[in-house]
């Protein structure tokens, strides 16, 4: 893939639409992301997507913020991950400075309220699209360990609410120990 | 001077909010209603109301809105700088790690314990949101006339198109929306 004005212009556009659509929290961007770059793009492949989804989420800052410095960085270094900074940033400035100025009507406005409670589902479905697909990767490679972390980590997050730090140091830890105590490493620490 | 106040403020909201928005926002209230007075409490709950209805994370959204009321657009720019300054520097280099030290099984152990865990909080916070739109932010329960059907109905054909046809997620999103602002003013 060629770094030229092209390609620049193409990660900086790709960001902003999506950035532009990132409604409902920052982890709608992710779907968007591995719809765009991994699938259509594939410029990235899937496990260094979610590799890059787990460093974004523990991390200080905003997820979507936080993924697309990722992206960029992986895509074309520090300068990819400015310009795809500037990508993501730019619809919500835009948007919430010029909301500013009446913020009032558009907080008012019927039609607003009908087309997000719509949107809404919308989004609903398509986050949900992603878990699915996740899911059947995760079952497909029939390994009980990461099947365990996954239960434990959602019932840690949704039904006991515990920090997301934690849940991510105790997954990693428990990563770490597993692969450590298989026998496939050798003395140089690094995988045959 | 106005413009170092916007970015300290959103620069410190920037680097302690780990772990999405919500955990954000009382260090933007902190800051902007509490420390600095730039907003009163109503309309604080304004800009929060504001940020769910559109796109881009609530600390970003907050620094444009009081940037733009407290300094006009420059106020605006200076604070979203603020805003994602520190993340630049510390994903930044946790990205440089990554790259560099991929490869070693211990690390290669890190991550095989985070993907499933990404998925689980993705999973979270897509249940999350199915059960926002489908009951209308009412919460979960027994009543049947709490669930909003119109909901349920995009909802399943989104999903069902969603699986079966691989379609642009953003497309969908567009659709929903089209149906909302279409149906919703005749079923009240």
């Amino acid at each position: 893939m060629e770094r030229n004005i092209k390609f620049y212009f193409k990660l900086f556009t790709s960001t902003f639409y999506l950035s532009a659509f990132t409604f409902g929290g920052g982890f709608v961007i992710i779907p968007l992301m591995r719809k765009k770059f991994v699938h259509e793009y594939k410029w990235i492949d899937e496990r260094e997507m979610m590799d890059l989804t787990a460093i974004a989420q523990a991390s200080p800052g905003a997820i979507a913020v936080n993924a697309s410095i990722l992206v960029g960085y992986r895509l074309a270094g520090v300068f990819g991950a400015m310009i795809s900074i500037l990508g993501t940033v730019l619809p919500p400035l835009i948007i919430l400075s010029i909301i500013s100025v009446a913020y009032t009507a558009f907080r008012d406005s019927l039609i607003v309220k009908y087309i997000l409670r719509g949107m809404q589902a919308g989004v609903a479905a398509v986050i949900l699209d992603v878990v699915i697909s996740m899911l059947i990767d995760l079952f497909k490679e029939r390994k009980a360990l990461p099947i365990m972390v996954m239960i434990g980590a959602f019932v840690a997050t949704f039904i006991l609410k515990v920090n997301v730090i934690v849940i991510i140091l105790a997954s990693g830890l428990i990563g770490a120990v597993s692969m450590y105590s298989s026998k496939n490493v050798n003395k140089s620490g690094r995988i045959k | 001077m106005i413009y170092l106040k916007l970015f300290w403020s959103f620069f410190q909201i920037g680097l302690c909010s780990i772990g999405g928005g919500y955990a954000a926002m009382p260090l933007i209230q902190n800051q902007v209603v509490d420390i600095h007075g730039w907003l009163s409490m109503s309309e604080f709950a304004d800009v929060i109301t504001i940020s769910q209805m559109t796109p881009g994370p609530i600390a970003i959204n907050s620094a444009a809105f009081v940037g733009t009321r407290i300094a006009g657009i420059l106020g605006a720019i200076v604070a979203t700088i603020g805003c994602v300054f520190p993340s630049c520097i510390i994903v930044l280099s946790l990205a440089y790690i990554y790259y560099k030290y991929r490869e070693l099984s211990t690390v290669q152990g890190v991550l095989n314990g985070l993907r499933p865990a990404v998925i689980a909080m993705i999973a979270s916070a897509g249940l999350s949101l199915v059960i926002l739109a489908l009951w209308n932010g009412k919460g979960v329960s027994g009543k049947i006339g709490n669930i909003d059907f119109l909901s349920v109905a995009i909802f399943a054909v989104a999903i069902f198109i969603l699986r079966k046809w691989k379609v642009n997620p953003i497309m969908v999103m567009i659709g929903a929306g089209v149906i909302g602002l279409c149906v919703y003013p005749f079923i009240r």
